[in-house]
């Protein structure tokens, strides 16, 4: 990965684009090598007149050490050897600048004060660069610094792109600029973020950030997403607090961002309680309890003696430990609630003797052939008194404006059914097992289409 | 109450000890059973309070001693009870204690005089209490003597002396049911009732040499087996049919002889009542059993009743390995004796309720047994005798015109003979027509309890394999969330060892390394084989979709599944899938190897190519843009020098630059020759390596050549079937080894991937264990897509080569025991819980931290 800085002089400038040696106090008739914790960096000058000189520092990191050395990280991409980072400009290329150009990052030259002060006409190319983002990101991260982007023109389809600025700015400010805009259009650092980060950042950032429209999507990206810190660093840039909702990346849920205006998963949960009081439940299983949620409302139920939610997922069993905040319950509460890791494709002899299992948006994750599964571990031998399901209605897809034909609202969604399709599996599970159904929509219904979820009630042995 | 000083006490008991403080209880102990075998109150004090007189510990030390008893019976150990246990309600836990887990309570009474023991207790430190305490004891003691049988005490013993206390000798026996060192063969033979047309029948096809005997005599009838083989009857020989009393004739007969056995039945023990004179009601059949005993001798029906009278609620045969009851037995009841246990055996468990057709409802014990011994019984009428959970119900309702089984042990095949007419009306039909087994009907459900938690897997590869639960538990949910159907998941392949490091030159691996590990193990004849880069995939094919269900329990219709390393199904879509296994069964026809194999499926281990087909992205994430950037990277470099001219101290940066460049595109090139564009599955090639399984055999026994030549034959049926390039090498052949590596560097030159080294024979040990099934060799290009582009640098390779190997072929070992040993077990006819604790152990294993790039 390498920088290259040309510093331009036209005829009647005050200045020699030579200078750039000065500025960057590095000369120009020279090969200058340093060794960085980011790699080994050489400076040299492949082009030095009057009119133009380019300063190069290229950038090699060593592929075995990020792997192996003391930057190792045991998740994610640097783990392997086979990935972009050694090659990308990224956050090592910031490090070797700032090890490199310190005195002209701090505005400073010791023969040509006067030029480090000024304005001049650089051009700026950087590469490679894998960028996350579209060309979009690009023009809102310089074009209000006073950058023109050379090049691309277009960033769909490369893998990497070849980044070309020019701008009249000092030299100092532009090496600022991409110090921290570097690992900003990356997004990703090589290093632990930690609080200093912040005031790195703001260091950086002086006399720029505050006044940058993409400041939020710059702290954020800078701060390596971490949403404390980058809050932080936002309310010392402008002293005010930032708002989690404004977040650049929501943390909602694919299905819950389709469905948020209709706050969708509230009524489902609500409505799954209130069925729970209604037919005076006295211990519930919770079947695919995710975080808890539905929990949480059940234990406020004074009639529900004991709550166990049964998922698949150690991570998200945690979770919903941390967020039910079981670690502080005492010996009752401990006793009325209870988590287990356990699965709907697997029997479960833990699963009887409880008077309701309850599936809040659960068998769409399940491979419709290993239904059958489920329904013999709950309905031929858990057996409880009441099962309430609810599912997606498909139908109701086509009014979510977002969403293509036939894609369903989760990736992890294996399946969605339209309410015929729904009730009639429904029924027949009904019917082989002496189970009778009720159905009902949840969620605001359209006169064509239903509501945006279903529901199923069975009751053991009611009809016969 | 005996005065004989031997006495005889099962080996399996809970033994109180019963005598005042001083009655030299513990010395009795000591010079009886073993340190390990005595629970002793004291000791249990001294545990919880550091201070074994501490009488306010007395309730924690009690919870204690009834904890430590527990945990001795439920692992069935002879359990002695070391306290003074003179109060009746004291000996009254200890003889629920031995109830709970079936072991036969003895008392062993220390009856001794009070003075005695009050002076033992002055010699003793920490004993000086006053003499009232042993006179109390004993005088409790004396208060409760006459009712200790009534209390539930089975053998009771009464010293009255210090010197009767000396002179008692203990002798251990084993139970009554306990037969563990008998082991057969057995010829065990369900419900008679009567139908002693049929028995004889039976009994004759399997060989045993009949008597003549007369009709209406009641003499006892004699048969035996020439090779000494046992007829071992469940019980219930008479009621319902025709001729009862020649069903007991027989059955005694050769019980008298040594030639037959038995257990009691329900009706065994309903008749004995009748016979004993007491009042039963005649229904279900004992009525006509009644009519013809009647006319029989006082004598006869004597002996009837006494031989009844004997029979024993169950045999532990076998080393343990067979247990016959005549309503079955739960594990925890095996080998042991309670009044439960024989009413377990004789009635089964039910919960008072019936059904709808009046008959008591049954707790289903076999479907929850989890043991390994085989439990064979009858008392419930099917219509066929078939496995469950190693358990066997062979009562197939002769009376009710269905007909007589047999199982013979340990061959474990069953022999029948039809019923010749109908001779009673059953209260339900017997259930017929079932599309799947028992076993499979039972197996449409895996039960999560049963595998989450520390898992150790006996193979018999000689090695016990363990997986800790946080492995088994990340293993069910990923197997929950992404696996295949588990009744289709068989076998999960193991990792393959990498060769060790090469030491020196621009390769990582050279074959060299390889044949030197196997020469250097004793093993010189190897099967080496081209290695293809595609996505590895197990495919279960079968002849038909209607032939999976026969044999794997099925209900989805499809005759065959393709799926990953890790379970999961290779397709996306089903017809992909559906298409590639018709195409490969039309191969298997065309070849002959559904009738050369004598099989109508098969498990075939194989590559499947492109790469791309399911590592699209992969590649779009990780390997295009690090090619990409690579390139790019060493390209702007080269491009910013060339204005430089020929500076010396550039010109080593430009030379590296234009190395690196060559390197990036090597690795591009490497992977463009594992990628193609596969719209239709002409596209795709299947490269099979190992024909793993057919039904009745396991080929790990066949040597690799077998497995070479007969996918050879596979692949003339299909183009999308691909041969594997190999050759079969002598390691002491110094030509033959030179060879090799002129293939390996021309085939990974050309892009191959590498070559794999097996042993010939699939499974070879060597002096210290198994010596690894294969091992691969993989090319400098090829490790590109593994190490990075600049791996083979001299600053990369030299610290690359240090790679610890040890975890890799640990781990290889360990998961190739594990694949084969569910592969046996789904072969055997085991059920599927048993077959799928072994994919599910590979899968845990995966998790373990070794380095993905070997």
């Amino acid at each position: 990965m390498q920088i290259e800085i040309t510093l331009l002089a036209n005829a009647d400038a005050n200045y020699s684009a030579h200078d750039l040696g000065f500025l960057l106090h590095k000369h120009p008739d020279h090969v200058h090598t340093k060794k960085t914790s980011a790699g080994d960096a050489t400076i040299f000058y492949p082009e030095v007149s009057d009119g133009r000189t380019t300063a190069v520092l290229h950038l090699e990191v060593d592929p075995i050490g990020l792997v192996r050395g003391k930057n190792q990280q045991s998740d994610g991409l640097l783990a392997q050897y086979v990935n972009d980072r050694p090659y990308v400009a990224n956050s090592f290329l910031s490090v070797a600048m700032g090890r490199s150009f310190a005195q002209t990052m701090a505005g400073k030259s010791k023969d040509r004060q006067e030029l480090a002060d000024q304005p001049l006409d650089f051009e700026i190319r950087i590469l490679p660069v894998a960028l996350a983002g579209d060309q979009d990101l690009l023009l809102a991260l310089f074009e209000p610094l006073g950058y023109t982007i050379q090049s691309p023109e277009e960033v769909e389809g490369q893998m990497v792109i070849d980044l070309r600025l020019s701008a009249k700015l000092r030299l100092a400010e532009i090496l600022n600029h991409l110090h921290v805009l570097i690992p900003v259009m990356d997004n990703f650092k090589h290093y632990f973020v930690a609080q200093e980060e912040i005031d790195k950042l703001l260091t950086k950032g002086e006399g720029w950030l505050a006044d940058h429209p993409a400041k939020e999507l710059i702290t954020r990206r800078a701060l390596k997403h971490r949403r404390s810190l980058a809050n932080m660093a936002l309310a010392r840039l402008e002293e005010t607090t930032v708002a989690d909702e404004e977040d650049e990346t929501p943390k909602l849920k694919p299905e819950e961002q389709l469905e948020k205006p209709l706050r969708l998963h509230d009524i489902r949960l609500d409505t799954v309680a209130d069925v729970m009081r209604q037919q005076n439940v006295k211990s519930v299983l919770d079947l695919g309890c995710g975080e808890g949620k539905l929990i949480a409302r059940m234990i406020k139920e004074r009639g529900i003696d004991r709550i166990v939610g049964v998922d698949p997922s150690v991570r998200t069993l945690e979770a919903a430990h941390r967020k039910l905040r079981l670690h502080q319950a005492g010996d009752a509460m401990s006793e009325r609630v209870a988590l287990q890791m356990g699965s709907l494709t697997y029997g479960d002899r833990r699963w009887k003797g409880f008077d309701a299992a309850t599936l809040v948006e659960v068998i769409e994750h399940i491979e419709p052939h290993r239904l059958s599964a489920l329904v013999m571990s709950l309905f031929a031998d858990a057996r409880p008194n009441i099962v309430v399901m609810t599912t997606p209605n498909r139908e109701y897809n086509v009014l979510f404006e977002t969403m293509k034909e036939n894609q369903l609202r989760h990736p992890d969604h294996r399946f969605e059914w339209t309410r015929a399709e729904f009730e009639g599996w429904a029924n027949e599970v009904a019917a082989e097992h002496g189970y009778t159904t009720a159905f009902a929509p949840l969620g605001p219904v359209d006169e064509t289409h239903g509501g945006p979820s279903q529901m199923a009630i069975f009751m053991l042995g009611e009809a016969s | 109450m005996t005065d004989h000083a031997n006495i005889t006490i099962p080996d399996f008991a809970l033994v109180v000890l019963i005598g005042s403080t001083g009655s030299g209880k513990s010395s009795f102990a000591a010079k009886h059973f073993l340190g390990t075998e005595i629970v002793s109150s004291d000791n249990c004090r001294a545990l919880v309070s550091d201070d074994e007189t501490d009488l306010a510990a007395t309730g924690d030390a009690f919870d204690l001693l009834n904890y430590t008893a527990s945990i001795r019976l439920k692992r069935r150990l002879l359990t002695v009870i070391d306290a003074t246990s003179v109060k009746r309600e004291d000996r009254a836990k200890l003889v629920q204690l031995a109830r709970k887990y079936h072991a036969l309570p003895v008392a062993l009474v220390l009856d001794i005089d009070p003075k005695i023991c009050h002076e033992r207790n002055q010699q003793r430190p920490n004993r000086d209490f006053g003499e009232h305490v042993t006179r109390n004891h004993a005088k409790a003691l004396r208060r409760g003597l006459r009712g200790l049988q009534k209390e539930g005490f089975r053998n009771v013993h009464i010293m009255k002396s210090p010197e009767e206390v000396d002179a008692l000798q203990i002798e251990r026996q084993p139970l009554w049911t306990d037969n563990r060192e008998d082991h057969g063969p057995f010829d065990i033979i369900g419900d008679i009732h009567g139908c002693f047309d049929e028995l004889t029948e039976l009994l004759g096809n399997l060989g045993y040499q009949i008597d003549p005997y007369e009709d209406g005599s009641e003499d006892l009838i004699r048969a035996r087996h020439p090779e000494g083989r046992i007829a071992f009857f469940v019980g219930d020989i008479t009621d319902r049919g025709p001729k009862n009393l020649d069903a007991l004739r027989l059955v005694m007969g050769m019980c008298d002889e040594g030639s037959g056995r038995c257990v009691i039945g329900n009706h065994d023990f309903k008749l004995n009542k009748w016979l004993k004179g007491k009042s039963v009601t005649q229904t279900h059949g004992l009525d006509l059993t009644v009519a013809e005993l009647e006319q029989t001798s006082d004598a006869f029906r004597k002996r009837a009743s006494d031989f009844i009278w004997d029979l024993r609620s169950h045999a532990w045969l076998a080393d343990g390995k067979l247990v016959i009851a005549h309503a079955g037995l739960k594990e925890e009841m095996h080998g042991r004796g309670s009044g439960h246990v024989r009413n377990f055996t004789m009635f089964g468990e039910t919960t008072g309720e019936v059904d709808e057709f009046g008959l008591p409802v049954r707790l289903e014990w076999a479907r929850d047994y989890r043991g390994k011994a085989d439990v064979i019984f009858g008392h419930t009428p099917m219509a066929d005798a078939e496995w469950l959970n190693h358990t066997m119900c062979i009562d197939t309702g002769c009376v009710f015109g269905g007909k007589l089984t047999a199982l013979r042990w340990p061959e474990r095949e069953t022999v029948t003979v039809a019923a010749k007419q109908q001779y009673a009306i059953p209260a339900k039909p017997l259930d017929a027509g079932h599309s799947l087994t028992a076993q499979q009907d039972h197996d449409k459900l895996l039960y999560f309890d049963d595998y989450a938690t520390k898992m150790r897997i006996e193979t018999r590869f000689k090695s016990t394999i363990q997986v800790p639960e946080e492995n088994s538990l990340a293993a069910l949910e990923v197997m929950s969330r992404f696996a295949v159907d588990p009744r289709w998941l068989i076998y999960l392949p193991p990792t393959m060892a990498a060769c060790p490091t090469a030491s020196e030159g621009p390769f990582l691996e050279r074959p060299e390394q390889a044949m030197d590990h196997y020469a250097g193990r004793g093993v010189t004849n190897l099967v080496v084989e081209e290695k293809h880069m595609g996505s590895r995939a197990l495919l279960v094919v079968a002849k038909s979709a209607a032939a999976a269900q026969v044999r794997f329990g099925v209900e989805d219709g499809k005759a065959g599944v393709i799926f990953t390393r890790t379970g999961r199904p290779f397709f996306k879509d089903e017809a992909s899938e559906a298409a590639v296994i018709a195409r490969v069964a039309t191969a298997m026809q065309s070849s002959g190897l559904w009738d050369e194999l004598g099989t109508d499926w098969v498990l075939l281990d194989a590559e499947l190519m492109p790469w791309s087909a399911k590592a699209q992205d992969l590649l779009k994430r990780q390997y295009y843009p690090t090619v990409a950037a690579a390139e790019r990277s060493a390209a702007a470099l080269i491009e910013a020098l060339t204005g430089k001219g020929d500076a010396d101290d550039l010109s080593d940066l430009k030379a590296k630059a234009e190395i690196k460049l060559s390197n990036a595109r090597l690795m591009g090139k490497t992977i463009d020759g594992y990628c193609w564009q596969a719209d239709t599955i002409d596209e795709y090639r299947i490269a099979p390596f190992h024909i793993l399984a057919s039904e009745g055999h396991v080929h790990s026994d066949r040597p690799h050549t077998w497995h070479m030549e007969t996918i050879s034959k596979l692949a003339d049926g299909d183009p999308i079937i691909q041969a594997t390039g190999w050759k079969r090498i002598d390691l002491n052949d110094p030509a033959q080894r030179e060879a090799v590596v002129e293939w390996w560097l021309d085939h990974t030159s050309k892009g191959g991937e590498g070559l794999v080294f097996k042993p010939t024979d699939f499974l070879v040990r060597g002096e210290k264990g198994m010596i690894q099934p294969a091992m691969k060799v993989r090319g400098r290009d090829y490790l590109r897509i593994i190490y990075g582009p600049d791996y083979d640098l001299p600053e990369n390779i030299e610290r690359l080569r240090q790679r610890g190997l040890g975890r890799k072929f640990s781990l290889a070992e360990r998961e190739f025991k594990l694949g084969f040993e569910g592969l046996h077990r789904f072969v055997e006819g085991m059920p599927l819980s048993k077959v799928h604790e072994c994919a599910l152990a590979v899968l845990a294993l995966e998790s373990e931290p070794v380095d993905p790039r070997l």
